[in-house]
């Protein structure tokens, strides 16, 4: 199965780069948030960068911008390049073409978050020189990376379901983006409806932004986590064989 | 003893309302080209989709290498290669890449996939070609090249889904001769789908015909055309005039004449003495250069098949 997994993970990858409008174009989609991220912001912010929440943001961001663009591709793109039948008809099992093409969007978005938080680091010791490195806080540093894997596992995951369902990678593209704005406005709204609607959500509201970094760290972290999975199982019950040829 | 790589009974599919296919049964021997024909729609691409597991029977059964299409499809996948109503390729990638992919996915060793790679691309004339993109090929080339990747792990069976579709005169002749030297090198059982019936008649051991999912004639060609038309003689010649084609008409032997241009067909109940004929001809005014014996095509008995199932 493993060995399943890694072929499909080599023809992705070898693929990863070479869609829509060829490698130029996809590796200048992939440069720009890392060079706003990583570069320009530490620029501007130069310590505070690195004990302040955006390198969270970042661990957040990077996988919804890089997973988002390019996991959409994976069933869709083969539903559309008329590639999806020759790949069924293969002998690899479900789970090593499911989990093989997750594992990329996975990877890919884990790697470059861990990219830009390393990059930021640099950019910040280099134009910020204090006379000794300086990192990011202890207790931080595991949630950017954990926060980092997750979300990409979220993305991934979320991407790959809907990708099994659309007939285009523009439709998944869609589909997805649209899928992942729902939670950042209820972030918004939310908020707002307690400071209004509810006679003591000003305290509630209180309450729940000075919780300890820790707990929310944890909170989110489980959070993440169980989408995770929630989504990967949607995902492979959706995976039919004889579903899909017909689609 | 003939071992048979694929036996269906009674396979049924249907699709909502729609019976796709409707009880068909056949066998195919191991080691043949086996041409299943039809027109659009005739049900032979659900058929394949069957044979390979990826739909399940509505009723009936098949088996392929002795493995139930149902209950072990992952086994018939592990053992066939598929060149489907799509070339299947990944047309971002170069054609090594390509045939180097489905190397791994069939477990292949580096160094025989690498082998297997020049060996094939140069046996269709595409080695000197194997970096580049596929999708700046011509059809006929990368229908090769998918022809090339469904044989590639050696497959006992390859099923190809009408592989010539589309393609030139030139490409078409190019795809139909490696698949040939491919089948007769690799000792491989070819399923083929095909509505191209000279295809057929130059390829297949053994064909069968369907229409609306039902099976109307199976056999090898040279029986379907002895069975569905007689013999025939062929006239080419000047002056074939309404009187002559009466006389002939007029004949016990002759079922039927018709002439077009400075061709004569005549369909004759049975094998006869035709010097008679010819000679009433002459004797007729009709001036004879050519005359030649021989059946109907396979065309011919497809659309005599088509015709009267309608």
């Amino acid at each position: 199965m493993t060995a399943d997994i890694l072929t499909v993970l080599w023809k992705e990858r070898k693929g990863l780069f070479r869609v829509q409008g060829g490698r130029s174009r996809a590796l200048l989609t992939m440069l720009l948030p890392v060079i706003m991220i990583a570069i320009i912001l530490p620029v501007q912010m130069g310590r505070d960068y690195l004990t302040g929440a955006w390198p969270l943001v970042a661990s957040l961001v990077i996988p919804v911008l890089l997973v988002g663009m390019t996991i959409p591709e994976s069933f869709a793109g083969e539903r559309e390049r008329n590639t999806l039948p020759t790949l069924l008809a293969s002998r690899l099992p479900d789970r090593a073409i499911l989990f093989g093409k997750w594992a990329l969007g996975v990877g890919y978005g884990f790697a470059m978050t861990l990219l830009v938080l390393l990059v930021s680091l640099i950019t910040v010791n280099i134009l910020h020189w204090e006379g000794q490195i300086m990192f990011y806080r202890a207790n931080m540093a595991w949630a950017h990376v954990c926060v980092g894997l997750l979300m990409s596992g979220l993305i991934a995951s979320l991407g790959v379901l809907v990708s099994l369902r659309s007939a285009t990678v523009q439709g998944a593209q869609q589909a997805l983006m649209s899928i992942i704005l729902v939670p950042l406005m209820l972030l918004q709204v939310v908020p707002m409806l307690l400071l209004s609607v509810i006679s003591n959500g000003r305290d509630l509201l209180r309450q729940l932004i000075s919780i300890n970094f820790t707990h929310f760290a944890l909170i989110t972290v489980g959070i993440l986590a169980a989408l995770n999975v929630g989504f990967l199982v949607a995902a492979m019950a959706r995976f039919k064989r004889a579903r899909l040829i017909l689609d | 003893m003939t071992t048979m790589a694929i036996r269906t009974e009674n396979l049924t599919r249907d699709f909502a309302s729609v019976r796709a296919l409707d009880g068909l049964s056949i066998e195919v021997a191991s080691g043949e080209i086996f041409g299943f024909l039809g027109p659009n729609g005739a049900g032979k691409t659900t058929t394949i989709n069957l044979l390979l597991g990826l739909l399940e029977p509505t009723a009936g059964r098949a088996e392929v290498l002795g493995f139930d299409t149902r209950a072990q499809a992952d086994q018939v996948r592990e053992r066939v290669g598929a060149l489907l109503e799509h070339t299947g390729l990944y047309e971002q990638l170069s054609a090594e890449d390509n045939l180097e992919f489905y190397g791994r996915v069939w477990r292949m060793p580096r160094a025989e996939r690498e082998a297997r790679i020049q060996e094939l691309l140069t046996h269709i004339g595409l080695w000197d070609r194997r970096k580049e993109r596929v999708g700046k090929w011509s059809k006929g080339m990368k229908q090769k090249l998918a022809l090339t990747r469904a044989m590639f792990h050696r497959p006992r069976l390859v099923f190809l889904d009408e592989p010539t579709a589309g393609l030139d005169v030139m490409a078409a002749v190019a795809v139909r001769e490696d698949l040939a030297a491919l089948a007769a090198r690799e000792g491989v059982t070819v399923f083929l789908t095909t509505h191209n019936m000279a295809e057929a008649e130059k390829l297949c051991q053994e064909v069968a015909v369907i229409r609306k999912g039902q099976l109307v004639a199976t056999g090898s060609p040279d029986s379907l055309r002895a069975r569905m038309g007689g013999p025939r003689l062929e006239i080419v010649g000047r002056n074939f005039g309404e009187s002559a084609l009466a006389l002939l008409r007029a004949r016990p032997e002759v079922a039927a004449a018709e002439a077009h241009n400075a061709h004569l067909t005549i369909d004759l109940r049975q094998e006869t003495d035709t010097a008679p004929l010819v000679g009433m001809l002459v004797s007729a005014g009709v001036q004879v250069e050519e005359v030649r014996r021989g059946k109907a095509s396979l065309e011919e008995v497809f659309v005599t098949l088509m015709e009267e199932e309608k």
